[in-house]
């Protein structure tokens, strides 16, 4: 036995952090970074394929750029397309940490924008104090609600939650078509599907209207900014989060623990349901107004590639969600400026995807801009 | 064929694995490798099996300098590895196995399945490793499917044979064969390397002996004439003793009784057969027996992993039969589980947050959702001190740690609360000598504090040193019970084996 100054002493050094290694940092910032400048060269690659000239490529990436940083009103553009995939991205994020695929984000999403709209039309002559914040609280709920089903399947019965929130997704998408088309959700007097308008009471406020009354960034990226904190917290800072990351990184070790995993699967799913349903809300409640088919745009499923390009991580899902949000902002300027088709966009994010699951791949295209040399 | 090592370092970074290693292989020759984990033995054997690259010195052939590239150039050298963790296709069959990669093949890419298995049952012939070439991997035992490895190795000519750590997975009597296999080779003209931390075995069967510690050959030993104490104390670098310091004492009162046990297995067979025993405060209680005879079972349904079908578990006279895992930890009931890397630690978490794996939920460590990580952190670093687990900060991760220091930081974790019960489950498997001292003294200083202690274990030497009683389980059964002061190896190996039933 040691006597307790010695004690202290030799503790005071065990809780020193260990300098962050340098193989660390290349694999979390360098390797997304360079993801995206690769999936930029073979865009550029892919357009000079299609017969698009030199100048042209360099005016579709001039417009990418000012179209989502180069004006206020992209930057408002990024951050309100940057939105919902964060928000969904968080989600995702979140079961990744407990070891879940969930493939269910869009499902999720659109019943909770349906929820969100039913809740926004239907609640007359209430303050927006109250109003808003139901119709946000429906939305998650809406989508915690479809995902804890299948958090529920599997922890019941071992159904894959990759299959069941499949499935869920295409119920889903049933589900809405049929809603949207018939009362009380369907707008009076129209034969197409489209939802009753939220009223002004349950709209997410723009903020930068005193500027330019047509910048449409609204009061949900102060809802993206308190979920990516609030689920920081949630995974790093509190006991669930904890009992989350445990149950994800080794399920085994997490049962010998005492942790009950079918609880948190549920737990975990909802969450991700919730942040996904939210993310619905944000969109109907923020930019739409009304529900209608497809009124998604696939955030669902762009949010899987969020939360990966983040490593699933708050932080670097925001990052990511909005390099996505940029993407798409700039895209669209590319499009009309460029006249370059934004399916080109489509194509840069599923390379940004590639290289970012296979990681080996950046280091072998540009192995000297990594200090270490893959397989050695 | 003879193998010579030269002057070999290779570093890690700022880490040095090996430092100018020196070392001879000849042909009918066993040379055992001694060192504990982390000694660089791995890395050393690597290097020769041209996984690695040496930074500096060289490998010599039969006194020609060669350059490995890679692990084929090892293998087509004749240089062969059986590593500790099988790389076998467990659906394949034996003989499927051992051609995989260099398969027979006749006209049109046809694979000849006809001329493996002869091969594999002439190879089998040769060196009596007698396998059925037509056995699926998954369904043959440990033992066997060692002998496929080897079969797999010599299949590609091997003439230098790399054991690592070979009898970690093996039954006292699947390591008699393997000893017999091993001696067959070494007289048909191989040279076999002999990996392990076990001084026992390195004595009976290593013809030369050299010791690794700290990534630099330490010493040669004779094993004609070296001793068991001689080999650990270079190993360690300090005296190791071996045996548990132990006053006698006698035991409080009861703590856990077991009534007419039954537990299933995964298959839904009966793996813990009407097992009735006690456990009484201040008594360690050694559970022996050849692997696979109930005792996972028992330890399971003990802490509520796997539900009992029949019979009562009573502690502290509160009937705890269908108490969960967490219930069970809370009354007092700790568990060091047998397989530390899959069910006791989570290899990428920190060393703080392994501390608190199972208690994280109690008043010291947080507030309803609220973690306290300063805490844990200042009680992790606390308690890595106290139990002597070797790191440098408690912000590590725990897949960092040599296997050691992973049990020592169970043990720690384990033993560093209010207990009533310790179940410990081969609390030293896989562990290096210093370290198995070490986690010995804990136990029994538990015990000496007044808490009751089950030892499972397949190690004999372990289970008379600890125990104060010794209860052996065969086929599910206890089939015998002994005092520890007056039980024979003989009497229990017989136990062990059935004959008592």
């Amino acid at each position: 036995m040691s006597e307790p100054g010695k004690l202290d002493a030799i503790s005071s050094d065990l809780l020193k952090r260990a300098v962050a290694d340098r193989f660390n940092g290349e694999e979390m910032i360098l390797v997304p970074v360079l993801s995206v400048v690769l999936a930029l060269a073979i865009g550029a690659i892919v357009m000079l394929a299609t017969g698009v000239g030199f100048g042209s490529i360099g005016q579709s990436y001039l417009a990418l750029f000012t179209g989502s940083v180069g004006s206020v009103n992209a930057i408002s553009e990024t951050l309100t397309a940057a939105a919902p995939l964060t928000l969904a991205g968080l989600g995702i994020a979140l079961g990744f940490r407990a070891g879940l695929f969930n493939i269910g984000a869009e499902g999720q999403l659109i019943l909770g924008g349906i929820a969100a709209v039913a809740v926004g039309f239907a609640l007359t002559d209430t303050p927006a104090w109250i109003h808003l914040p139901l119709a946000l609280l429906a939305g998650a709920l809406a989508g915690a609600a479809w995902a804890a089903i299948a958090g529920w399947l599997k922890a019941a019965t071992g159904a894959h939650e990759v299959i069941t929130t499949i499935m869920l997704n295409l119920i889903a998408l049933r589900l809405v078509d049929y809603l949207l088309r018939n009362p009380p959700i369907q707008k009076p007097g129209r034969a197409d599907p489209i939802s009753q308008s939220v009223l002004p009471s349950a709209e997410l406020p723009r903020l930068l209207t005193w500027i330019d009354p047509n910048l449409r960034v609204h009061a949900g990226i102060l809802l993206v900014v308190a979920a990516v904190a609030i689920v920081y917290w949630l995974l790093f800072r509190t006991t669930k989060g904890f009992e989350f990351r445990a149950a994800g990184a080794n399920p085994d070790a997490a049962r010998y623990a005492g942790m009950r995993s079918g609880l948190i699967i549920v737990l975990v799913m909802a969450t991700a349901g919730a942040l996904a349903g939210l993310a619905g809300a944000n969109q109907v409640l923020g930019v739409l107004g009304r529900a209608s088919p497809g009124f998604s745009g696939g955030a669902g499923f762009d949010a899987i590639a969020v939360a990966l390009l983040g490593r699933s991580h708050p932080v670097g899902v925001l990052l990511a969600g909005l390099l996505f949000g940029a993407l798409q902002a700039g895209g669209r300027e590319m499009q009309v400026a460029a006249g370059v088709s934004i399916d080109l966009i489509s194509i840069i994010q599923a390379l940004v995807i590639v290289f970012m699951a296979a990681p080996t791949l950046v280091r072998a295209t540009i192995p000297w801009v990594f200090t270490k040399q893959v397989g050695r | 064929m003879d193998i010579e090592l030269r002057g070999i370092t290779k570093r890690f970074g700022p880490v040095v694995a090996n430092s100018d290693v020196n070392l001879t292989i000849r042909s009918g020759e066993i040379f055992g490798l001694l060192g504990e984990n982390g000694a660089g033995k791995s890395t050393l054997m690597n290097v020769l099996s041209g996984l690695y690259r040496p930074d500096e010195g060289e490998i010599l052939i039969d006194g020609k300098p060669v350059r490995f590239e890679g692990a084929g150039d090892a293998i087509r050298a004749g240089i062969g590895m059986v590593h500790q963790h099988f790389m076998l296709v467990p659906v394949f069959t034996v003989a499927e196995n051992v051609v995989l990669g260099v398969e027979p093949t006749g006209r049109l890419d046809h694979l000849d399945l006809k001329t493996a298995r002869r091969q594999v049952r002439e190879i089998g012939a040769q060196h009596g490793l007698v396998v059925d070439p037509d056995a699926i991997i998954e369904e043959v035992p440990v033992g066997i499917q060692q002998r496929v490895e080897i079969i797999k190795v010599l299949f590609r000519s091997a003439d230098v044979l790399i054991f690592d750590e070979p009898t970690a997975v093996l039954t006292p009597q699947e390591v008699e064969d393997f000893f017999g296999i091993v001696r067959s080779l070494r007289d048909a003209g191989k040279a076999l390397v002999f990996i392990t931390h076990k001084l026992f075995e390195i004595l009976e069967v290593a013809d030369r002996i050299s010791v690794l510690r700290g990534g630099k050959i330490v010493g040669e030993g004779d094993p004609k004439t070296a001793t068991e104490a001689d080999l650990a104390e270079m190993m360690v670098g300090r005296p190791v003793s071996f045996t548990v310091d132990k006053a006698p004492k006698a035991p409080g009162p009861a703590l856990l009784e077991i009534s007419d046990l039954k537990v299933l297995n995964d298959r839904h067979e009966v793996a813990v057969d009407n097992v009735s025993l006690n456990v009484r405060a201040g008594e360690i209680v050694g559970i022996a027996g050849v692997q696979g005879n109930g005792q996972t079972e028992l330890v399971e349904a003990l802490t509520g992993l796997r539900p009992t079908v029949g019979g009562a578990i009573t502690f502290l006279g509160e009937d705890v039969t269908r108490a969960s895992t967490r219930d069970l930890h809370a009354r007092g009931i700790a568990h060091v589980p047998e397989d530390r890397q899959r069910d006791g630690l989570i290899e990428d978490f920190t060393i703080a947050e392994n501390m608190v794996l199972d208690s994280y939920y109690d008043d010291r460590f947080s507030t309803g959702l609220n973690m306290h990580w300063q805490k844990v952190h200042e009680e992790t670093a606390r308690i890595v001190t106290e139990f002597d687990v070797r790191t440098s900060s408690v912000f590590d991760l725990a897949g960092h740690l040599s296997g050691g220091n992973q049990q020592k930081l169970v043990v720690a974790r384990e033993l560093s609360r209010e207990i009533k019960l310790l179940i410990a489950s081969q609390p030293t498997r896989g562990v290096d000598v210093g370290s198995i001292e070490y986690i010995h003294e804990r136990i029994v200083a538990a015990r000496d504090a007044g808490v009751g202690v089950i030892v499972v274990s397949t190690e004999l030497d372990e289970i008379r040193g600890l125990s104060d009683r010794i209860l052996v389980m065969f086929r599910g059964r206890v089939v015998a019970e002994f005092d520890s002061a007056s039980a024979t190896v003989a009497q229990l190996g017989l136990a062990m084996a059935g004959a008592a039933a």
